[in-house]
């Protein structure tokens, strides 16, 4: 199972991701993918020092699955909050090019 | 309108004081989040989806053209430019940073305004009918009661961390515009034989996971006794509701539990121990509170305007717009307008900052300087005059605002849902947008008459969808969107809970079952003029079943 943990920043509530070098990235693309226990483990840890350093607020894991080809949250959730508004496609992660490649609309 | 006196003002900008020093401490980290959850909620600050969330309160939806400009001001200057009304009058803007939130608060402040007690187990901004102070049908006013009620209950010692969030509506006409008997205590301003003021008091209606039509436990409490009341209301409440279940815990539970008779018994008890309570109002009291919603000096004019007239010959969208968005007010030559905030295939309830500069103008120019917002995420101008109406209309159609559609299939309640709310499980709005779309705001759906479609993305019933003439609720099922249907529930004053169709539709299907059930409705009516809620109830569910279930291919779910 790939994963990937996300969270909300403290300062202004965007949805980021934990990244490969345990920071915190608003593109889902740069987002580290878990694919082992271990690696899961250590970047949960990452996640809870993160709240602790008060950069980010409730870190969580997301399954991923490949979707056309491309790797996409698994819960339709989870793609709108990589993603932005379904109806407002002009708002959120979907116009500064963070969204996951393929965008769930159905 | 209610202005703030040297205290109100005192007391919201020390709020705000306040706030800024928590935001500050949590930045910093000297509050954890979970220390800080409290205190952001009790200042109408959520985290959603995308980014915190901001519920601005609108005191009984009541608002002026500068409050509604500061809106719009902050919408550009703090968010992404829109904010979106809701089902209970409030204003919410989805992308506030948190460190912002204090200067928000404080921009509010300057056009008396905040968010205090717009989430959290307290008393909730207090709602009324859309079209307070201005119907032709109004019993009494309803805002003075409001505003009693909302002085009384702000940051009020006792109820502050009540078993559960706390709503009160109050309703100022015959007909029920507020949903009373959907909330935890809904008033009803009556008259008794004497023609002394007073209210029916309703206790125990909710939507959510377990809804109730509130019971009705007082036909008339005098006006004087209104605080009194509700406090022993609140009392027994916050003594006997639960605590040890979060779904048990709201106000319609105990009274459910305990029973009617026992729940009214045990109020009246209370009322009457308190009965030297200093909770009495006083006659000068509501005098003074009343004389803030002094009505508009608004001079008696001709009750037919040749303007309208003319225009309503040559112009059948003015004329579908006469038809639909305007009631008779309560001074002749005048009407009260609804500005449709669901204009065919938009998110209903969305306003740009633009369309509200817009509408405010509007309101300076035409209406007093007063408008409402109502629980059917609209927007009102109350006071406009009759040969007024046609260039207030050009002036909405400019802006995108002036949809015939108010109280049609298409003026759709639908919460935030998955798009943006963090407890959806399914989507609303894009559902609300097809229905709208395939309905729109002609012909058929003129012909389809009052229906009101109202639209949760989850159990928590934001949308109203229990009170839905149609509600659809919007559920996830192995990962899917799927859509439940109710048929006959109402919120008006003869309430009731939608039936069950029966299993659910998929998103594909969900608007297909609508265009079904709306086709059957028109084929049982009795004529043109029986309404489909009416059709409803004479015809009942099987009908309506049968043409869902049997007659076409089914629910797919």
């Amino acid at each position: 199972m790939q994963e990937m943990i996300t969270a909300n920043r403290l300062p202004d509530g965007i949805v980021v991701f934990l990244d490969a070098q345990g920071g915190w990235t608003e593109d889902f693309h740069r987002g580290a993918i878990l694919e082992e226990a271990a690696v899961r483990a250590n970047a949960l840890a990452q996640a809870a020092a993160a709240v602790e350093a008060n950069l980010v607020v409730d870190p969580y894991p997301i399954e991923l699955e490949l979707r056309a080809g491309h790797l996409a949250p698994k819960a339709l959730r989870e793609r709108i909050r990589a993603t932005g508004p379904t109806v407002r496609t002009d708002l959120g992660k979907q116009v500064e090019g963070f969204a996951p490649t393929v965008a769930q609309r159905g | 309108m209610y202005r703030y006196d040297q205290f109100d003002a005192a007391f919201v900008a020390a709020r705000v004081e306040q706030f800024r020093d928590q935001v500050g401490r949590r930045l910093t980290g000297e509050l954890t989040e979970e220390q800080f959850r409290p205190h952001r909620l009790m200042n109408g600050l959520y985290l959603q989806l995308h980014a915190y969330m901001l519920r601005v309160a609108v005191p009984y939806g009541t608002l002026n053209s500068n409050q509604l400009r500061k809106l719009a001001e902050i919408a550009r200057k703090y968010d992404r430019g829109y904010g979106h009304f809701t089902t209970r009058q409030n204003l919410q803007y989805n992308w506030p940073k948190l460190q912002d939130t204090p200067d928000i608060l404080a921009e509010l402040a300057s056009v008396e305004m905040h968010a205090i007690q717009t989430s959290g187990n307290c008393i909730r901004n207090v709602t009324a009918d859309h079209f307070a102070g201005a119907a032709a049908d109004e019993i009494a006013d309803p805002r003075p009661y409001c505003e009693i009620l909302r002085q009384w209950s702000s940051q009020h010692p006792e109820f502050s961390f009540l078993p559960r969030k706390f709503k009160i509506a109050v309703n100022g006409g015959p007909h029920d515009r507020a949903a009373i008997q959907a909330h935890d205590i809904g008033l009803q301003v009556v008259r008794d034989a004497r023609g002394d003021l007073g209210f029916a008091v309703y206790v125990g209606g909710g939507l959510g996971r377990s809804p109730f039509v509130a019971k009705k436990i007082r036909d008339f409490l005098p006006e004087r006794d209104l605080m009194r009341y509700v406090d022993a209301i609140l009392r027994v409440y916050n003594l006997e509701g639960r605590r040890d279940n979060k779904y048990k815990a709201r106000i319609k539970i105990l009274v459910h539990e305990k029973g009617e008779a026992a729940f009214r018994d045990a109020v009246e008890a209370e009322y009457a121990a308190n009965a030297q309570s200093a909770l009495s109002l006083q006659e000068a009291d509501i005098a003074a509170i009343r004389a803030f919603f002094t009505p508009p000096p608004l001079e008696p004019r001709e009750t037919t305007s040749a303007r309208i007239e003319r225009r309503r010959a040559k112009d059948a969208k003015f004329d579908a717009f006469m038809r639909a968005n305007v009631v008779a007010h309560k001074i002749s030559g005048y009407a009260v307008l609804t500005v449709s905030l669901k204009p065919i295939g938009a998110i209903p309830g969305d306003a740009s900052a633009d369309q509200m500069d817009a509408v405010a103008d509007l309101a300076e120019d035409y209406s007093q300087d007063e408008l409402r917002v109502s629980h059917e995420q609209n927007l009102i101008l109350p006071h406009v005059a009759l040969d007024d109406i046609p260039v207030v209309y050009d002036r909405l159609a400019s802006v995108g605002l002036a949809t015939p559609n108010a109280g049609q299939i298409s003026d759709i309640i639908a919460c935030p849902g998955l798009d943006y709310c963090a407890l959806a499980t399914a989507r609303s709005i894009p559902v609300a947008q097809r229905i709208a779309e395939r309905f729109g705001d002609g012909a058929r759906a003129r012909d389809i008459g009052p229906l009101k479609i109202k639209i949760s993305g989850c159990i928590n019933a934001c949308g109203h969808h229990h009170v839905g003439h149609i509600g659809i609720l919007g559920l996830e099922r192995a990962g899917e969107e799927t859509y439940q249907i109710t048929l006959g529930g109402s919120g008006d004053e003869t309430a009731s809970i939608g039936q069950i169709t029966g299993p659910g539709f998929s998103s594909e299907r969900v608007v297909e079952a609508i265009d079904t059930i709306v086709e059957t409705y028109r084929a049982q009516r009795a004529d043109a003029s029986e309404q489909f809620l009416q059709t409803f109830r004479r015809v009942g569910m099987a009908p309506f079943k049968e043409a869902l279930y049997e007659r076409s291919a089914g629910s797919d779910i």
